[in-house]
């Protein structure tokens, strides 16, 4: 490959990466929308579920996209099997590894979603919970070995992240347990 | 309050066991080994019509079948649960012949195939555990195909529900669970489950032992058969008996020395259950049949009595505050509607704001008839409906701001929930 | 064989996409609760709007089955 192919393949790897991990925000703050049963912009409520829905597609191609650049990429040092196996990478297995991490959970949990109506709510239910050990996988992953998490706005963009996640779980937290049932739609 | 006097169909006088009478609540003198087994007493409970005690009245048969078709080991449950406060039968009866419910369990098991027995009893009822625990540890182990254990549940109206049940045993709280799948597809361990009231298995152990022909020699030609009924209210000795289906409310009052001071209204069934619509309750044929033109099914087979000077209005407003604080909570319509139930009830019985409470007990029970998991809404919504029908003039009086009995004590012993699923 | 919704009251949370959804077989109870009537055969144009309504269900709550005309 040549030194420009090789860049582009860099830099594509970078990028997918930092647009893969926004999304992935945002995903994760729709999902706990969904839960709460948010209103987004006065839209109707189904539409914050089929955001996260969408979202969420949109969120695994990029991951996809980033993943086959790193293995294409010679300086990443990274090939499939370190992508998907933690914690396997010759250089600096373990933010690799949490990558790798972040899409066996991301698999899971697409999988399952796809399939949710027929695996039944129970297993749905405990495989989703994997999105809490996802996210915080994919963003160390991306400030412990992003070459751009030094830069003014990647610190800017991490903030924000850790802002909005930081935010919907506490937002989540105080709401009223399962065990008191009130509808939604009463809100 | 065992109590073994028994009442017929032909009225005959209290005190005198007539033809037949009595055979759950008689001497003890079990021992026989059983004639009829297997697939073979499924055949003989068909041809005797027994149908569930345990206030579903389901053809028994078709549960045995159910059960013996699937494929894997099935259990067996003895659901001697009671947990209407009403009924008092399912103790008596274990305190008094633990080894009959066993007999009919372990028959009962025979002809589902299944090696695993539960006898699933209120921890509430003492004496009732005891005996039952003692009646089992003297089974020889060695010498039973089954393993046969006793189970103390605790004190909640829905216990006794079939899934709430099973879920309860299987590691669970006493709340129900959706069906499909039913417990005879899929119960205690995942496994097909056969769920029988305590007196339902005393019957079907006496049915392998007598046969179908005797069974039917009491009861009516739809209904054959005796029950346990439980008396109680303003009665001079509320108790449990044994009677023959089809006999008066009156005589079965009777055998609880009569009502001590006149009949407001009759609840048959239990907080479960109707107020009888019908100015001659004492007249009424104690058996579906007989109960269905005034409004009201043989459920488990409780009576309570008011006496004269009551409110049935006040009264019923107690049972719907209970009902509704002994709901799982796991469904909107039943938390809410039970709720807005007993408030309506309550602002009824009270007086106040009459008119819009009477249109609430008559729209709520529309609003919440089917609509939980369980049918504990629809038992509210039942007795909620019941009693505008069967007390119109006190309704009318209440519309006043008036009442019959404005001071009148309370009858119907509501218990306080004891808040525990476990 | 025809087309029916069951709602799961035990998983039901009120959420109430299916109504926004499908809101001429599923209303809401004086609470906020779905009203679905299992019994009513779902046509055959409001199906694909059925089938949105049970995929928006954040609780999987409701569900599509079909039953022969025993009802099975």
């Amino acid at each position: 490959m040549s030194a420009f192919g090789n860049e582009a393949v860099w830099y594509l790897m970078r990028g997918s990466g930092v647009v893969a991990l926004l999304l992935l925000t945002g995903v994760m703050a729709l999902g706990i929308a969904t839960y709460g049963g948010v209103r987004l912009a006065g839209m109707p409520r189904f539409a914050t579920v089929a955001l996260h829905r969408s979202i969420s597609m949109l969120s695994v191609v990029f991951v996809a996209v980033h993943v086959a650049t790193a293995v294409l990429d010679p300086y990443a040092a990274v090939n499939l099997v370190n992508a998907v196996v933690p914690f396997t990478a010759a250089a600096q297995p373990l933010l690799v590894g949490l990558g790798a991490l972040a899409v066996d959970l991301l698999i899971a949990l697409m999988v399952t979603g796809l399939l949710r109506e027929r695996i039944g709510r129970r297993t749905w239910r405990t495989v989703h919970w994997g999105a809490y050990a996802m996210w915080p996988a994919a963003f160390v992953h991306a400030i412990g070995i992003g070459s751009d998490a030094s830069t003014l706005w990647g610190r800017a963009l991490g903030v924000a992240a850790v802002a909005v996640i930081g935010g919907s779980v506490a937002w989540r937290l105080l709401l009223p347990p399962d065990s008191a049932p009130a509808p939604l739609t009463a809100r | 309050m065992a109590l073994t006097r028994t009442a017929s169909r032909a009225g005959g006088l209290p005190g005198l066991a007539p033809r037949g009478l009595p055979r759950l609540l008689g001497p003890r003198d079990r021992g026989a080994a059983p004639a009829i087994t297997g697939r073979e007493l499924i055949d003989e409970v068909e041809r005797s019509g027994l149908r569930g005690r345990g206030g579903g009245g389901f053809p028994t048969s078709l549960k045995l079948t159910a059960v013996a078709d699937r494929r894997g080991r099935a259990v067996v449950v003895a659901n001697g649960t009671e947990g209407e406060p009403a009924s008092a039968k399912d103790a008596t009866l274990l305190a008094h012949d633990p080894d009959l419910v066993i007999d009919g369990a372990l028959a009962a098991a025979g002809a589902v195939g299944a090696r695993e027995v539960i006898i699933a009893i209120s921890r509430a009822s003492t004496t009732a555990m005891a005996r039952t625990t003692d009646a089992v540890r003297r089974r020889a182990p060695g010498a039973l195909p089954v393993r046969l254990t006793v189970a103390g549940t605790p004190e909640r109206f829905i216990v006794g529900e079939e899934s709430a049940l099973v879920h309860w045993l299987n590691g669970g709280p006493a709340k129900p669970t959706l069906t499909p799948p039913r417990p005879s597809e899929r119960g205690v361990g995942g496994r097909p489950t056969l769920l029988q009231n305590v007196e339902t298995l005393a019957h079907i152990g006496l049915i392998a032992r007598h046969g179908a022909d005797w069974f039917c020699r009491l009861g009516t030609d739809a209904e054959p058969g005796s029950m346990l009924v439980t008396v109680g209210g303003a009665v001079r000795d509320p108790g449990v008996h044994e009677i023959e289906i089809g006999t008066r409310i009156g005589d079965v009052l009777a055998l609880s020395g009569g009502p001590v001071d006149g009949v407001a209204g009759v609840l048959v069934g239990g907080y479960f259950g109707t107020w009888l619509r019908t100015d001659d309750p004492l007249g009424v044929p104690f058996s579906a049949a007989g109960l269905r033109p005034v409004g009201g099914s043989v459920g488990a087979g409780t009576i309570v009595v008011l006496p004269r000077g009551t409110c049935g209005l006040k009264e019923t407003a107690r049972i719907a505050r209970y009902l509704s604080g002994e709901s799982a909570g796991q469904c909107g319509p039943c938390v809410f509607g039970l709720r807005a139930l007993a408030d309506a009830a309550l602002a009824l019985a009270g007086g106040r704001h009459a008119i819009e409470a009477l249109r609430e007990m008559r729209d709520l029970p529309r609003e919440i008839e089917g609509r939980g998991a369980c049918a504990h809404p629809d038992g509210a919504a039942r007795l909620a409906r019941s009693a505008v029908e069967a007390f119109p003039h006190e309704v009318q009086l209440h519309l006043q701001g008036r009442c019959s009995a404005p001071h009148g004590a309370p009858v119907v012993r509501v218990p306080a929930s004891t808040g525990e699923w476990r | 064989m025809t087309t029916h919704l069951r709602l799961d009251p035990i998983a039901c949370d009120g959420h109430g996409n299916c109504h926004e959804l499908l809101p001429e077989l599923i209303g809401l109870d004086r609470w906020g609760y779905p009203v679905v009537d299992g019994r009513a055969a779902v046509p055959a144009t409001l199906e694909r709007d059925a089938r949105r309504a049970v995929t928006m269900c954040p609780k999987l709550a409701l569900a599509l089955e079909r039953r022969d005309p025993k009802g099975r």
